[in-house]
């Protein structure tokens, strides 16, 4: 009989596994986050970031700061699977690649919305502007995804390479950066309150970006584990 | 070993070498003796020839590598990843002849030597992810490993490059307050402009045909080293 699990039980049990561990340690998880916030300091020093020009960099400071933050993770979350040999474990379990690839995906994908969950307020308290708007929200959920679709791949093949954490950036910022225009234009104009007709072209580019990388990602991630 | 065997494109390589400085000095002549001087701009009018030429030749190279870097993919043999790795280092060279000339145009016709529109900041992304290509590569020490990566990553690189423009444009034509499509060349009005456009062309295709093959061959080259290296252990 065929004991292989199913796709859906294999990618969540790999999602799990990450989540559990991170939980444990939370290693990433807190560094991400003073990174983080230093990086909004950091802006507010050299923006200098007055209450007028705020509202309209507001977009590009939250974005800059989650892709520097999701890049530490995602170098992170493969580091320790080469690290430790786990890699090879995963790589040998009778389980399809992909269920390793949509479980590393969704597990960094909840641990940078958990920072966003905690950046947003904060930001919004240290700059008296609120960012609890549900169309912001969707934006980030969907503009982190579209990052990390791409990033999970390249960050699977940096990681078996001699300078990874050196060279992640320099592979993963280029290729992602339509995903991240598209957001932060969605972002600055959820903001600014405009209405849906100036939003719309920028929330569907997204979506199609989200979709075209995760698929592209997807089917590149066989070929990057090949042993 | 005898030399004409490991590297058996010696021959062709002189005869593209021959036409592609035939072409090129043939495409100058036109150039500057044979295209009229545009009335508004000049003579840094007729840099746009190569400019276009160069950037036409290093899309195509590109595109190259993505093929070339798909077909290494399926069929696994390392000529395809020769040629994807020759077109890359081949369209990087072109590209940024492209930009550079662009640049100099630009400072006599806009007054500036850059602008932040869609076809100018999508061509420099697109350097930029080549050479991140090239570090990746270098990372990598197994030649096969090297080789898929680069396929991939040569995939990704290229497929990102029409979804950065889309993005790019629409930021742009959203904020009409740039100069817009002001980089459209829409000035090839006389007939001598046309010709010598299309003889820039087919000079910097031929060009283009003579590096990749020289580029091709030092890469087998490398490869017949390597190999040879290895018995002598």
């Amino acid at each position: 009989m065929n004991n292989r699990p199913g796709f859906w039980r294999a990618t969540f049990a790999v999602a799990r596994k990450d989540l559990l561990t991170e939980w444990r340690s939370r290693e990433a998880f807190s560094a991400m986050l003073v990174f983080a916030l230093l990086v909004i300091f950091i802006f507010n020093f050299a923006l200098e970031l007055k209450p007028a020009a705020r509202t309209e960099i507001s977009a590009g400071v939250l974005w800059v700061t989650l892709c520097f933050a999701g890049s530490l993770g995602l170098n992170r979350a493969w580091a320790v699977e080469k690290d430790r040999g786990c890699l090879d474990g995963l790589l040998l379990a009778p389980v399809d690649r992909a269920a390793l690839y949509f479980g590393k995906l969704f597990s960094g994908w909840l641990v940078l919305l958990t920072i966003a969950a905690i950046l947003l307020p904060v930001y919004g308290l240290l700059y008296n502007q609120n960012l609890f708007l549900p169309g912001l929200i969707i934006v980030v959920v969907l503009g982190v995804e579209g990052y990390l679709a791409v990033g999970t791949l390249l960050a699977a093949m940096a990681v078996q390479v001699r300078s990874r954490d050196l060279l992640l950036p320099v592979l993963l910022f280029p290729v992602t950066l339509p995903a991240l225009i598209a957001a932060v234009k969605a972002s600055s104009a959820f903001l600014a309150g405009l209405p849906w007709t100036e939003v719309q072209p920028w929330f569907t580019l997204l979506l199609a970006f989200d979709l075209i990388f995760t698929v592209v990602a997807w089917l590149a991630f066989d070929i990057v584990m090949e042993e | 070993m005898n030399p004409i065997e490991t590297d058996p494109g010696q021959k062709t390589q002189r005869w593209l070498d021959i036409a592609a400085a035939l072409a090129v000095s043939g495409a100058l002549a036109a150039v500057i003796f044979y295209a009229p001087r545009e009335a508004t701009m000049g003579a840094v009018q007729k840099i746009f020839y190569f400019h276009l030429a160069a950037a036409w030749a290093g899309m195509i190279s590109f595109l190259m590598a993505a093929i070339a870097g798909g077909l290494y993919l399926v069929q696994r043999q390392m000529r395809w990843d020769q040629l994807s790795l020759s077109a890359v280092e081949v369209g990087l060279v072109l590209m940024l002849m492209a930009i550079v000339g662009g640049s100099i145009w630009a400072k006599q016709a806009w007054n500036t030597w850059w602008t932040w529109d869609p076809r100018l900041t999508t061509v420099t992304i697109m350097e930029l992810v080549y050479l991140a290509y090239f570090m990746l590569r270098q990372g990598v020490d197994d030649p096969e490993r090297r080789a898929r990566f680069g396929a991939v990553y040569a995939g990704v690189g290229f497929l990102s490059v029409p979804l950065m423009y889309l993005s790019i444009h629409l930021y742009r034509t959203i904020h009409p307050l740039l100069l817009g499509n002001a980089g459209e060349p829409g000035m090839l009005l006389a007939p001598r402009m046309t010709q010598t456009l299309l003889i820039s062309l087919a000079a910097f295709s031929v060009l283009l045909a003579a590096l990749l093959y020289r580029r091709l061959r030092l890469a087998r080259l490398g490869d017949v080293l390597d190999a040879l290296r290895q018995q002598e252990e």
